[in-house]
């Protein structure tokens, strides 16, 4: 365990401790988005036709559509002209990599970050697939995980390796059409993780994925597909940080999971991008779908996210409970500071009966950011009995931020139940000072504080990330008084 | 142990305190009286550190070093408590961990190690004991809905666990019913030694029947206007502060 001094220590003495750059040659396309642009991305990666012809009717679709203003953030207008959609890596060799053929700087990155893609150097329960910019450049314990049947890979190897699965299953959770975003998404995706578990196996360990961006004026749009088959468990980790850059970069990914009969997913996040300065110059704009679907029953999904990066957050991690007795869950810590924007939250769409979800959402609003959590409860008129608890609590830092909650209830039968509890506090100049006065500096009062109004959302995640998390959370709050 | 020379501040512009004198040794208990208004909690929070005070005059001196340089932490370090006249609540935190990172912060300063587990909880229930307070109540978020009384008894049940050379008792009466008012007053007897002081703010002498004072002091338009033994306070109670009022040249 770490003491409070220490904690204090590494707050005081780095800000975003991420915002390196490695100097790797690179690969990237011309700024610019259009049908070539989407060929070259698909021919980079060896795709079948099919996958082109995917990536070609979103483009189309998404040319049709306009970028939602809904969410309460406010940010200049993007110009997708202006980024580069695919950034890579120079390979040297065209064989396909070993763990033992990454590039130096590369695994000196992930080093950095430490994320070691040395599988003898690694936690054993820990396989990591990580993701570089547009590519991903390994993936651990691949073979151990194949020994029980599971599938962990990038996704441009599952569509060349896995088709039949991909192409099954792609799409079937976040429709390309669904939103601006997915739309763009699914013309450009470069990578992200591919997982496919059996029937019946519980894997044997976490799986994860890290995502690192680096070049310069490029978006990150990874994709991962997660599909748990009847019976089967798996924890899926997710981590992410980026460069300190004046410009702001976008990340616009998409991650589907599709939970079969009597399967359970466990999704963590601890988003971590570079969130900009303290004016507000630079900083990722993460504009994310997550989406899940109990397809069968009793089936179980399970998101859990730490949310402290990015200078615009706009996701909704979302679990449709199809299969009668379906059980959807939503943990959220989201912590924003000095200009940071926030709007998160779920949706659970109940549709089989004896469905149930719970939320309990945490938004840590300081300096002069602003935290929204908006979030949607239906209950088809198919959903009979079902129960849903949402929690929403919010915890300002100082008096120039703001907290916002938008929760939506549609319920169209008369045998469920719907509770909502919200609570709004506040840790002022009383109670900073009523800490001083018992010995405990700010700082780290605000630490107690905070990881007590947590601890119910950090107690779902698996334990080296927990403390990881709780870091994390410390060195974001930095500065939030005063 | 405490020397306040001159002692002068303001907030928001307003002079509060004129210029307070007062010399506190260890071992001795000084209760401080006045009508409302006449700067008791102002010298309060500016010896504990609140940074709305401002002070304009004067010095303090805390056991040979400038009280006034320090800030809030650090004087609770060097032993300075407050219990304050109202307590804030701390929702998602148990009074014992709240009081676990104070101690150990305290530890830290002295170079001692971290306090474990098993000698906090033992400290713990002893105090709890002391002061009349089940353990699952130290389990709950600190003050979150407690009631005034509770809230005066969980500070001083801070004191008891803090063990501060001068403890500083604002208004700790106010609110309590007579049961209330005896155990927080036997937990202050209790803990009274010849190495620390305590200064006890009130506005009543009802308190003073319970913890017996060396020294009452009169504080009257931020000055301290007439000092005496135990037997001023009953002279307060009985004949009011008016004649000290007039004596003050009013």
């Amino acid at each position: 365990m770490e003491t409070g001094m220490d904690i204090l220590d590494e707050v005081v003495s780095r800000d975003y401790q991420y915002g390196f750059v490695s100097d790797i040659e690179q690969e990237i396309t011309p700024k610019g988005l259009s049908e070539d642009i989407v060929r070259l991305i698909s021919n980079k990666k060896n795709e079948p036709e099919w996958m082109l012809e995917w990536r070609l009717k979103a483009y189309r679709h998404w040319l049709t559509m306009r970028e939602p203003k809904w969410s309460n953030v406010h940010y200049p207008a993007i110009d997708f002209n202006d980024i580069s959609y695919y950034a890579a890596p120079k390979v040297k060799t065209d064989a396909p990599l070993s763990l033992d053929d990454i590039d130096p700087e590369i695994r000196k990155t992930f080093d950095k970050l430490g994320i070691s893609l040395i599988e003898q150097q690694r936690l054993s329960g820990i396989a990591v697939d990580a993701v570089f910019d547009s590519v991903s450049v390994a993936t651990t314990f691949k073979a151990k995980l194949a020994e029980k049947g599971i599938i962990f890979c990038s996704m441009s190897e599952a569509v060349r390796e896995h088709p039949e699965l991909v192409k099954k299953y792609i799409g079937s959770v976040v429709p390309v059409s669904d939103n601006f975003y997915s739309a763009l998404n699914s013309a450009v995706f470069s990578d992200g993780s591919f997982c496919y578990i059996p029937k019946g196996v519980r894997c044997p360990m976490e799986l994860s994925t890290y995502f690192r961006i680096n070049a310069k004026d490029t978006g990150q749009f990874e994709r991962t597909l997660i599909v748990a088959d009847e019976g089967s468990y798996v924890s899926y980790l997710e981590g992410c940080t980026a460069p300190m850059r004046d410009e702001n970069q976008l990340h616009a990914a998409v991650v589907e999971i599709v939970a079969h009969k009597d399967a359970e997913v466990k999704y963590s996040t601890v988003q971590n991008w570079y969130p900009g300065d303290k004016n507000g110059v630079g900083g990722i704009f993460n504009f994310v779908t997550k989406r899940g679907i109990c397809i069968g029953d009793n089936s179980k999904i399970s998101w859990t996210q730490v949310e402290t990066g990015s200078a615009i957050t706009w996701k909704y991690p979302s679990v449709i409970l199809k299969g009668d007795n379906s059980i959807g869950e939503f943990y959220s810590v989201a912590v924003t500071n000095n200009y940071q924007q926030a709007d998160t939250g779920t949706k659970m769409m109940h549709i089989g009966k004896n469905t149930k979800s719970r939320i309990v959402s945490k938004g840590i609003s300081a300096g002069k950011s602003q935290n929204s959590y908006r979030g949607l409860v239906k209950i088809n008129k198919t959903a009979t009995n079902a129960r849903n608890f949402s929690q929403c609590d919010s915890l300002l830092i100082g008096d120039k931020c703001g907290a916002h909650t938008f929760p939506y209830l549609e319920v169209s039968n008369s045998n469920s139940m719907v509770e909502h509890e919200a609570t709004t506090s506040k840790i002022g100049e009383d109670i900073l000072f009523y800490c001083n006065q018992r010995g405990i500096p700010t700082e780290e009062a605000i630490a107690l504080i905070v990881n007590g109004y947590c601890k119910e959302v950090m107690n779902q995640l698996p334990m080296e990330f927990a403390v990881e998390a709780q870091r994390l959370l410390s060195v974001s709050l930095e500065g939030s008084v005063g | 142990m405490l020397s306040i020379n001159n002692l002068q501040a303001s907030v928001e512009g307003k002079e509060i305190l004129k210029g307070i004198n007062l010399i506190v040794n260890s071992g001795e208990i000084h209760a401080i009286m006045g009508p409302n208004g006449s700067g008791k909690s102002t010298l309060a929070s500016v010896l504990a550190g609140r940074s709305e005070y401002e002070v304009t005059g004067g010095e303090v001196v805390f056991e040979g070093k400038d009280l006034l340089e320090m800030s809030p932490e650090e004087r609770s370090h060097e032993g300075v408590f407050l219990a304050f006249q109202y307590p804030v609540e701390i929702p998602g935190v148990s009074t014992a961990n709240f009081l676990k990172t104070a101690l150990n912060e305290v530890r830290k300063h002295r170079g001692e190690d971290q306090l474990d587990a098993m000698d906090f909880l033992k400290l713990m229930k002893e105090k709890a004991k002391l002061m009349d307070i089940e353990l699952s109540f130290l389990q709950r978020s600190l003050n979150e809905g407690f009631s005034g009384g509770e809230k005066k008894r969980n500070e001083i049940f801070q004191m008891a666990m803090l063990n501060p050379k001068l403890s500083i008792l604002d208004e700790t009466d106010s609110g309590l019913d007579i049961d209330a008012l005896k155990i927080v007053s036997n937990g202050v007897n209790s803990l009274r030694s010849k190495d620390n002081a305590t200064i006890v703010i009130t506005h009543y002498q009802r308190l003073l029947d319970y913890i017996i004072p060396d020294f009452v002091h009169v504080l009257y338009k931020g000055r301290i206007v007439k000092s005496g033994g135990k037997e001023l306070a009953l002279e307060l109670e009985s004949r009011g502060y008016d004649w000290v009022k007039d004596e003050a040249g009013e």
